[in-house]
């Protein structure tokens, strides 16, 4: 409880958890359209290449001033997504090789740079590496100011063309019919994803940023039918994952922040993967096996019931019907005497008024099923 | 190639019909999909474009409403050109075409119709919301207003679209293949669609793919196999002769 009151008398970890905050909520919301628009690994492609942009600024300005390296790693993504696209026009190459091509070339480029830098004899050069897993505890009050302006910038037009967006994520083509401006949104959404990613580049840095993109928003999908809560969700999520990544390592000397934050997102998709009323692993599978456990329970009635017209209903009668050991049988009648479908009679067992008003219902919806399926061929 | 000399008489006196295609010609690769396509769809009726598999059916639709690059050609609406003409147009995709799994609900998918006339910034209230209601109404879906699209299913799915489109109060619809995979239910509703937007004195263009139907469901007909095989009015057009000529010698056929 007493590292959670850090937050708001430790300076450096204010700044931390804020810059963390702010990325998780914007990488959040871009993240939710990246994901439907199955460009997970756009995201990817944007924030590896932000790494040879952030060292050109550098080389070019000799400014460590992070709101310069960011820019250039900004643009350096823009151009690694416009060449995506090019290439994807004019080429035959897969989508995903595309993709998979630039990521790497950037990425190595951007190293190549990065070690040509650290050769050079320039006593500044220290820290641009911080940029590669992300280093939060370089954050500064300057810093957070300048998340708030670009993730607030990002925020504020997702808000201002929702409805665009919504559209261009599940049909591009009936957009495009209406006249909407396809490529102009495309690329709007994709400069907006760039932004999203400038705010992540400190913190989590250019190889774990994409899970900031991905994962809150597959985490929110499980929890909602909607687009609007889908969205939501996801950057809360990603708010949740940055206050706990940030808090986690300050209580643990020398413990990264940014793969701690990543980590933290990581539990919550786990989570909503196993958990989420909607689509989690564990509800479905019980769903599942209670579907078939009452499917099971209502053909053991019906066979039942078929020896209790006969007047034989015994253990060992149904075990001869269902071809079961005796035991087994006098399982099932047991089970089916808790739920108060048949009772124990002189000659064996006898169904309950309730067991033969089912049973009789249970034929009736048979009689329809075969009736259509019949018809219908 | 020699270039012919278009001779400019387009029909842009008079009452300009729904449609005119001339000489579209598109190419995805090397062969082409749609060769020197011409095309008047006559107003207020239901047409019928009908051909092969890889015939170049939906690629006609596409061409004409931009979705595809167009190598040659000219394409009119009521004599306007595509960005004039544009809110008249109503356009029912193939049904396979967009991920069902988005998270979002019938009823809003039909607002999605209502977009174009929004413009930008205003989001739907409760006037599209009413709006989208009764078109979900007309193929009757109501019931299913709130349910995650998903959940629905085919049949139910291609009324939505056609909902969404009923949405934009078009006077032009293209709907490509909306029979599609349907059930009877499905495809009496979708009918009883077609018939309202007919009386409405609406015009729509119908993808279809089964020859058995084509004659009692659609007003006019245009066989399509990369050019156009013929085009009139259904009885003219529906010929022994010219199916043939679209599906090649080998199809058998009942009268
Ligand atoms: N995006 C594309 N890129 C390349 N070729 C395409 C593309 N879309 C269609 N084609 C080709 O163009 C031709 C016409 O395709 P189109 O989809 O228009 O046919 P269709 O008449 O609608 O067929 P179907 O009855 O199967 O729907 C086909 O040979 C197809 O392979
Ligand atoms: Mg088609």
């Amino acid at each position: 409880m007493s590292d959670l009151l850090l937050i708001f008398t430790d300076y450096t970890l204010r700044n931390v958890a804020l810059g963390s905050a702010m990325l998780g909520v914007v990488g959040g919301v871009l993240g939710v359209f990246a994901v439907l628009r199955r460009q997970s690994l756009l995201g990817d492609v944007l924030a590896h290449a932000a790494l040879p942009g952030i060292c050109l600024a550098f080389i070019l300005t000799g400014a460590k001033a992070p709101l310069i390296l960011l820019v250039g790693g900004g643009l350096a993504g823009w151009l690694a997504a416009w060449l995506v696209l090019a290439v994807l026009r004019h080429s035959r190459l897969p989508e995903d090789s595309a993709l998979g091509v630039m990521l790497s070339s950037f990425f190595g480029f951007g190293v190549a740079l990065l070690t040509f830098i650290q050769h050079s004899n320039n006593a500044s050069q220290a820290g641009l590496d911080q940029y590669i897993f992300g280093q939060a505890a370089t954050i500064v009050a300057s810093d957070v100011l300048n998340f708030t302006v670009l993730g607030g910038l990002a925020l504020l037009t997702v808000g201002l063309f929702y409805k665009e967006f919504k559209l261009l994520a599940f049909d591009p083509a009936y957009a495009h019919s209406l006249g909407l401006p396809v490529r102009g949104l495309n690329t709007l959404l994709t400069s907006l994803t760039v932004l999203a990613v400038m705010v992540g580049l400190q913190t989590v840095g250019v190889v774990l940023m994409a899970a900031m993109l991905i994962a809150p928003a597959a985490a929110a999908r499980q929890w909602t039918d909607r687009l609007g809560a889908m969205i939501g969700l996801s950057a809360l999520f990603g708010a949740l994952a940055g206050v706990s990544g940030a808090l986690i390592s300050a209580t643990r000397e020398n413990l990264p922040t940014g793969p701690l934050v990543v980590l933290s997102m990581s539990a919550i998709l786990l989570v909503s993967l196993f958990f989420a009323p909607l689509r989690g692993l564990v509800w479905d599978w019980a769903r599942t096996r209670q579907h078939r456990r009452r499917v099971y329970l209502e053909r053991l009635l019906l066979d039942a019931h078929v020896l209790h017209a006969h007047g034989t209903l015994t253990p060992q009668s149904l075990a001869e019907r269902r071809r079961e050991p005796v035991a087994v049988a006098l399982q099932n009648l047991e089970a089916l005497r808790s739920l108060g479908w048949v009772q124990e009679h002189p000659q064996g067992f006898i169904l309950t008024p309730t067991g033969e008003q089912k049973a009789h219902e249970l034929e009736q919806a048979m009689r329809v099923l075969l009736h259509r399926v019949e018809g219908s061929s | 190639m020699i270039a012919q000399p278009k001779t400019v008489q387009h029909p842009e006196s008079g009452a300009s019909s729904p449609l005119s295609v001339r000489d579209l010609t598109v190419v995805y690769r090397e062969k082409p999909a749609l060769w020197d396509v011409d095309l008047e769809v006559p107003a207020g009726q239901l047409c019928a474009i009908v051909g092969p598999n890889g015939a170049g059916k939906s690629t006609l639709i596409k061409a004409v409403l931009g979705l595809v690059p167009v190598a040659s050609g000219q394409v009119r609406f009521f004599g306007q050109s595509l960005e004039q003409a544009r809110k008249r147009i109503g356009y029912v995709p193939q049904r396979g075409s967009v991920d069902w799994d988005f998270p979002t609900s019938a009823l809003d998918v039909v607002m999605m119709g209502l977009y174009g006339r929004l413009g930008w910034f205003r989001r739907p209230g409760r006037l599209e919301r009413e709006a989208a209601l009764r078109c979900l109404e007309q193929v009757s879906m109501s019931e299913f207003a709130e349910r995650q699209i998903s959940q629905l299913s085919g049949g139910q799915q291609q009324r939505v679209f056609l909902a969404r489109a009923l949405a934009q109060n078009a006077d032009l619809y293209f709907m490509d293949e909306p029979f599609a995979g349907v059930d009877a239910v499905t495809e009496e509703a979708i009918l009883h669609v077609l018939h309202q937007l007919k009386g409405q004195g609406k015009t729509v263009v119908v993808v279809h793919h089964d020859l058995q139907t084509v004659r009692d469901y659609f007003d006019h007909l245009t066989l399509l196999n990369v050019q156009v095989i013929a085009s009139g009015p259904m009885d003219e057009t529906f010929t022994p002769e010219n199916l043939k000529r679209t599906y090649g010698e080998r199809m058998r056929w009942e009268a």
